[in-house]
């Protein structure tokens, strides 16, 4: 007898949510706060997604011109606890990387990061790597 | 606070039924005594069931729950009656269990359907029925209340147009079935009142057994079965009964029935309150009638806030609710009687459903508005979008 878990990727088949979504949904990280919102200096704002579909994300990037690092990035979600856990698991990926590396990061990065997601989930709630592409490009447009 | 999703067991209902959980576990059908005890158990169950609907036993048939219920009233009348005529009515905010064996009829059968609408407030106009209305339709199928959003339909009128174009048109059709599976614990389901043919009750919602429910079938109505292999519920429900389900599922309407005035009456001065209260809250909205609903039942949308996500801040805190939202439909669509409603996305997906249920006090609902401002707060600041209601 040996205690194998299940070959299952957690989350992947069920539709119940990992410990680690739970904690960034309950818990989110980078959040664009009421109180910082007016005083922001953000180098690039991206948005995808819209509210009749139930998903909705902004970010904020800011970017040091020398190194193209993100130094930091903040973003409001409206949508399900898996949306908004997955743009809090970006930020957390996002912040320190340079743009080209960052402009790199796939949902499927982001999913592997939240240890799984409920398959159905994946497709309408991960929009983070999209808005975080948006604010990139704003910022290289500018 | 999700009491329209299910209710639980009253330990009387359990009490009723535990002997055929245990020693009389007999099958009704069986010549010796013992399945004599158990056919006289489902006997008196019928009896007890139809005293309450007001019609006569061998009306009433008993069989797996509120969905199979529906089926069989709309596959069993629209295949036994389509030599009449192809013709379906019924509304666009009825149950999956209602709507789906109707678009089977459509898509696969031949058949003809013409959903109606509601008001902004949910209700349906009888006289729309009327107009949808033609010398094709055999049936006719309206909820009596609805389960997200708890409006209660005009049965009564709807029967009564419904008898009157039987009378111009000297025609037996169309035949009237209402889904009452949200109503059973609250409203008069004295058949002969409704204007009915046939009515959809379950276990379920009533603090009765899951896995049990009551097709009224009006005596002369044409049914044809959609399950075979057995003489049971006289031919029109094939199987073992569920006996301790039936006797459970009698005791429960009959509690339910007998408390209703009373525990009615409490529930909205509750409901009526807590209302208040969420309407206090900026940014909210009341989905449903604000007095033609079920007393338990409230519908609100907290704009900004996605429903999912609210459900589950609820969860961290003890409180257990559901949503229109499209998150939580395993679809990915929003709530369909929510968009029947007229309401934009936005205000679907952001709706909580909260059902009140008989254990429910004030001093619960004063805890939900005690953790809800916290919630409102953190989930409309990590929010984009700033949504206002025109009032």
């Amino acid at each position: 007898m040996t205690n194998k878990k299940p070959d299952l990727k957690k989350g992947e088949e069920s539709w119940l949510y990992s410990e680690e979504i739970k904690d960034h949904f309950y818990n989110p990280r980078n959040v664009m706060t009421d109180e910082m919102i007016d005083d922001y200096q953000a180098d690039g704002i991206g948005e995808v997604g819209s509210p009749a579909c139930g998903d909705v994300m902004r970010m904020w990037i800011k970017v040091d011109p020398k190194s193209r690092k993100i130094t930091d990035l903040r973003w409001r979600t409206f949508g399900c606890a898996s949306a908004i856990a997955s743009t809090s698991v970006l930020s957390e990926m996002a912040i320190g990387k340079t743009v080209d590396d960052a402009k790199k990061i796939t949902p499927n990065d982001i999913v592997e990061k939240l240890g799984g997601l409920p398959k159905i989930k994946i497709h309408c709630s991960v929009l983070g790597d999209q808005a975080l592409r948006a604010a990139i490009e704003n910022w290289e447009n500018k | 606070m999700d009491n329209a999703a299910t209710t639980h067991l009253d330990p009387k209902v359990r009490e009723a039924m535990e002997p055929y959980l245990g020693p009389r576990f007999g099958n009704p059908s069986s010549f010796h005594s013992m399945g004599k005890e158990a056919d006289n158990a489902i006997e008196e169950a019928r009896k007890s069931v139809a005293s309450l609907l007001k019609c006569r036993a061998h009306e009433i048939v008993f069989c797996s729950g509120g969905t199979e219920s529906d089926n069989m009233a709309i596959l069993g009348v629209a295949r036994a009656n389509q030599k009449a005529g192809n013709h379906i009515v019924t509304s666009k905010i009825e149950h999956h269990a209602v709507l789906e064996p109707v678009e089977h009829l459509k898509k696969e059968e031949g058949f003809q359907v013409s959903y109606v609408g509601v008001d902004k407030e949910g209700i349906i106009n009888p006289k729309d029925i009327e107009r949808a209305l033609t010398k094709k339709t055999i049936l006719v199928s309206v909820m009596m209340a609805n389960n997200e959003i708890g409006t209660i339909q005009p049965i009564v009128e709807i029967g009564k147009i419904i008898l009157k174009w039987r009378k111009k048109n000297n025609s037996p059709y169309p035949l009237f079935h209402t889904d009452a599976c949200q109503a059973a614990g609250t409203l008069d389901l004295n058949v002969e009142k409704l204007h009915v043919d046939l009515l959809t009750l379950n276990g379920s919602k009533i603090y009765g057994p899951k896995g049990v429910g009551v097709l009224y079938i009006r005596k002369g109505t044409k049914l044809e079965p959609i399950v075979f292999g057995g003489a049971q519920e006289m031919n029109k429900r094939p199987g073992t009964q569920n006996v301790a389900g039936i006797v459970g599922l009698a005791k429960a309407l009959e509690l339910g029935q007998s408390e209703k005035d009373k525990e009615n009456a409490r529930l909205i001065k509750l409901r009526d309150y807590f209302v208040g209260e969420l309407l206090k809250i900026k940014g909210t909205k009341l989905n449903g009638h604000p007095e033609r609903r079920l007393p338990n039942n409230v519908n609100v949308s907290f704009l900004n806030i996605e429903g999912e996500a609210m459900i589950l801040y609820f969860d961290a805190k003890g409180v257990y609710v559901s949503s229109g939202s499209a998150c939580t439909s395993r679809t990915l669509d929003p709530s369909h009687v929510l968009m029947s409603t007229g309401v934009k996305g936005e205000v679907a997906h952001t709706s909580v459903r909260f059902t009140l249920g008989k254990q429910t006090k004030k001093a619960d609902l004063n805890y939900v508005l005690k953790v809800l401002p916290a919630i409102v707060k953190t989930l409309r600041e990590i929010s984009p979008t700033k949504f206002k209601y025109d009032k």
